[in-house]
């Protein structure tokens, strides 16, 4: 008998963070970019007196997150290239959604440990005041990181086979994922405002809502065909 | 389709003949004056766009899934029409921009939503020239997800509040001034009619080449 979805998806679950709980490399070294490139942007936008510009922090803190998650999600599948096994996982008598859901899983859940320190610091270095609306914020977050990863996950799975993956995956999903990028900076931008302007962050949700249906509908149903030599 | 294609051709030839001159005599528009202008064509090219953005999404799912190699050379000849006609849209949109907003660029909703449009078809382009064998099945889902996003690039106006004219521009327009409205559509068709034809011509050039790689091949064993 066939295992179910939700069974399949939390083995591949739990064999990524068991690899990734070992080794801790993807956490640290992608926190670590992260970190980097929060440094290098603080150069283009303090100003000479020590001020931020306005407004800087939430695109910061996006294009952090979007770089960031490139960098995890070409480790996590040359880490299955480079033993071969996500041929194993490919040739297991499993529904191919299910094993693509569980490396969104675990995609979302590196991601998100990411932007756990990566969203305090920027708050704390450029006077961002983040957590005004800690629920929106989170929404926001998360709406983002679904987006930006089942669009992600699948183009990086896909671009395995190919030789110049480290170029392409970049090349392709960033054109895809601007509208989610779009949607996080101006939803987190309009929470940065004093006060609050909570109509245009919810505005920005629902619009991310859209967008993570469209793009895990659409991932979920070309992933098979996709990943077929 | 071969026996329809002369005919085509010269059709298209006329509109595109007729249409500058139509657009000459076209009445001015009362704020925007001779750059009002513009919007014949721009409004043109961006249809043009919409019905190759289309055909390169059914043709790619319809490559994905059953592997037609036909609606793979579709996806491909649309994909470079939507960056030819996204670029020319985008530029055009730039010269009315200039008069009306008073700069070169700005970046609103519609027009930063074009142009990530304009990339994801050069990224299905790319990932076809440098993805190595097996590189079509990638740029199919380029396509769909290209396509996908269309529908947002054309409603982010209504959403956004930005500067770039609402959806509702061409109702009005029709109520207001039909002449004007009439030449837009004709113009639209010219541009729509000339992508069937560049399409069509660009999948023959494919499948003659298709063929030409059979042939070297037989001739090799």
């Amino acid at each position: 008998m066939r295992p179910g979805f939700v069974t399949v998806a939390l083995l591949v679950l739990k064999k990524d963070l068991a690899i990734e709980f070992k080794s801790r490399e993807i956490v640290y070294t992608t926190l670590f970019f992260a970190v980097a490139c929060v440094m290098i942007f603080s150069f283009a936008f303090v100003m000479e007196e020590g001020v931020p510009v306005e407004g800087a922090a939430a695109g910061i803190l996006w294009i952090a997150v979007a770089f960031s998650g490139t960098l995890a999600l070409g480790r996590t599948f040359e880490r299955e290239r480079y033993s071969e096994t996500l041929r194993a996982l490919l040739l297991a008598p499993a529904s191919r959604a299910a094993v693509y859901a569980g490396k969104l899983l675990g995609m979302i859940l590196m991601m998100a440990a990411t932007e756990i320190v990566l969203t305090p610091m920027v708050a704390f270095f450029f006077h961002a005041p983040f957590f005004a609306r800690p629920l929106l914020l989170v929404a926001l977050l998360g709406l983002g990181t679904v987006g930006f990863a089942s669009v992600g996950t699948l183009f990086a799975a896909m671009l395995v086979r190919t030789r110049t993956r480290d170029v392409l995956l970049p090349i392709l999903l960033y054109p895809i994922t601007i509208p989610v990028i779009i949607a996080g900076v101006r939803g987190t931008a309009a929470l940065l405002q004093s006060p609050p302007e909570e109509p245009v962050a919810t505005l920005w949700i629902g619009l991310l809502t859209a967008f993570d249906v469209v793009f895990l509908t659409l991932a979920l149903w070309t992933f098979e065909p996709l990943m077929t030599e | 389709m071969k026996k329809l294609f002369v005919p085509l051709a010269v059709i298209v030839a006329a509109m595109f003949v007729a249409a500058p001159i139509a657009i000459a005599r076209a009445d001015y528009e009362s704020t925007m004056l001779l750059v009002q202008k513009i919007f014949y064509f721009h409004f043109a090219t961006w249809m043009a766009l919409t019905v190759a953005i289309g055909v390169c999404g059914v043709a790619s799912v319809i490559y994905l899934f059953k592997g037609s190699k036909a609606a793979d050379w579709y996806a491909a000849a649309s994909a470079e029409l939507c960056v030819i006609f996204g670029v020319f849209g985008l530029f055009s949109g730039s010269l009315w921009g200039r008069k009306a907003w008073g700069v070169w660029w700005q970046w609103d909703a519609r027009v930063t939503m074009a142009t990530m449009l304009v990339l994801v078809f050069l990224g299905y382009l790319m990932v076809r020239k440098y993805g190595g064998p097996g590189s079509e099945k990638l740029s199919a889902a380029m396509g769909i997800f290209g396509a996908a996003t269309a529908p947002f690039v054309y409603k982010s106006v209504d959403w956004w509040r930005t500067i770039h004219p609402q959806t509702t521009v061409m109702k009005t327009l029709g109520e207001k001034w039909p002449g004007a409205w009439m030449l837009v559509w004709f113009c639209s068709l010219a541009f729509i009619l000339l992508t069937v034809l560049l399409l069509v011509a660009r999948v023959h050039l494919e499948a003659m080449r298709s063929r030409l790689d059979d042939m070297y091949l037989a001739a090799e064993e």
